[in-house]
């Protein structure tokens, strides 16, 4: 079910990414699928009842720890992936800003027409 | 606690296609920014801290920068609906996506029993148990990133450095090229 869920969260961005002709449409579904995606990976680790793989002095002395703690290597991965995405998503804003100052719009359609026109 | 889940990812799933649907490009960018803050809550729930504190920073940088390329140029509505038969072929790559999807979960265990429990050795379980000897770090998640896989971290930098670096050259307000240009007008003068 939860597999399911995050599975249609990342159709929503595809669905967008195709259908929209707004860039900044684009971005904003682009920015959904990372979205998913990171949260599917950490899904696959965790455990039920799990908890935070930190060790505090209570839960190192009582319980044994790796028998308890969720997966920290997607955790791991994802952070880098949240921070990638950030990334990622300062450069398309700031191509999205330049062909707003290149063609005044940010309808790829128009945008298409305009460059067939000076051709 | 799966109910609470379920519950967050219905709202984001919502709040996407609200992100989608709307013509009004500020309502999209919050709406966006609902995902993000979605997606914080349920790393919360799914035991990460740590990546639920990245993720509302990430969120609250990217919502600045959305918003500076909506309202910060003054464009506020987006123009005209897309066409039916792009609708079309998009509804038709999605549902065929997620069915492929939907049957390739099978293979995957069940929610709560996590991939490391089901291979033998596995580093997720040599990172729970000797973490702590290895690199006196009491959050696992940080030894992972910042001991065992370091070079990962490296590259992730490396790749930061890249984008800044491309945002700040197509930012630049004259090229080269223009700059050469108004040194030989100034020459002629």
């Amino acid at each position: 079910m939860v597999y399911v869920l995050c599975a249609m969260l990342l159709c929503v961005g595809i669905f967008g990414l195709i259908s929209q002709k707004n860039v900044i449409k684009i971005i904003i579904s682009i920015s959904i699928m990372e979205n998913a995606v990171n949260l599917f990976l950490v899904v696959i680790g965790y455990r039920r009842d799990g908890i935070a793989p930190i060790i505090t002095e209570r839960i190192h002395e009582s319980v044994q720890f790796a028998e308890k703690a969720v997966d920290p290597l997607p955790q791991a991965m994802v952070l880098t992936s949240i921070v990638i995405g950030l990334g990622v998503m300062a450069l398309m804003v700031t191509m999205a800003l330049r062909i707003y100052h290149v063609y005044g719009t940010y309808d790829i359609t128009e945008i298409l027409k305009s460059r067939k026109k000076a051709e | 606690m799966e109910l609470l889940l379920i519950f967050m990812l219905l709202f984001m799933i919502l709040a996407g296609i609200v992100a989608l649907w709307t013509d009004e490009l500020l309502s999209a960018v919050i709406a966006v920014g609902a995902v993000g803050v979605g997606t914080s809550v349920a790393f919360l729930l799914l035991g990460a801290p740590d990546l639920a504190i990245t993720q509302i920073v990430v969120e609250v940088v990217a919502l600045v920068l959305l918003i500076k390329v909506t309202i910060g140029v003054g464009v506020r509505t987006m123009s005209g609906m897309p066409s039916p038969k792009r609708l079309r072929l998009a509804a038709a790559v999605t549902v065929l996506l997620l069915l492929v999807m939907v049957r390739s979960f099978t293979g995957l265990p069940e929610f709560g029993s996590p991939v490391m429990e089901r291979v033998d050795d596995a580093p997720s379980i040599v990172y729970l148990e000797e973490g702590l000897e290895r690199t006196g770090s009491a959050n696992q998640v940080m030894s992972v990133l910042l001991d065992f896989r370091a070079y990962d971290t490296l590259g992730e930098a490396t790749v930061i450095f890249t984008a800044v670096f491309g945002a700040l050259v197509l930012l630049r307000k004259k090229g080269k090229k223009d700059r050469e240009d108004d040194d030989g007008g100034e020459d002629e003068e």
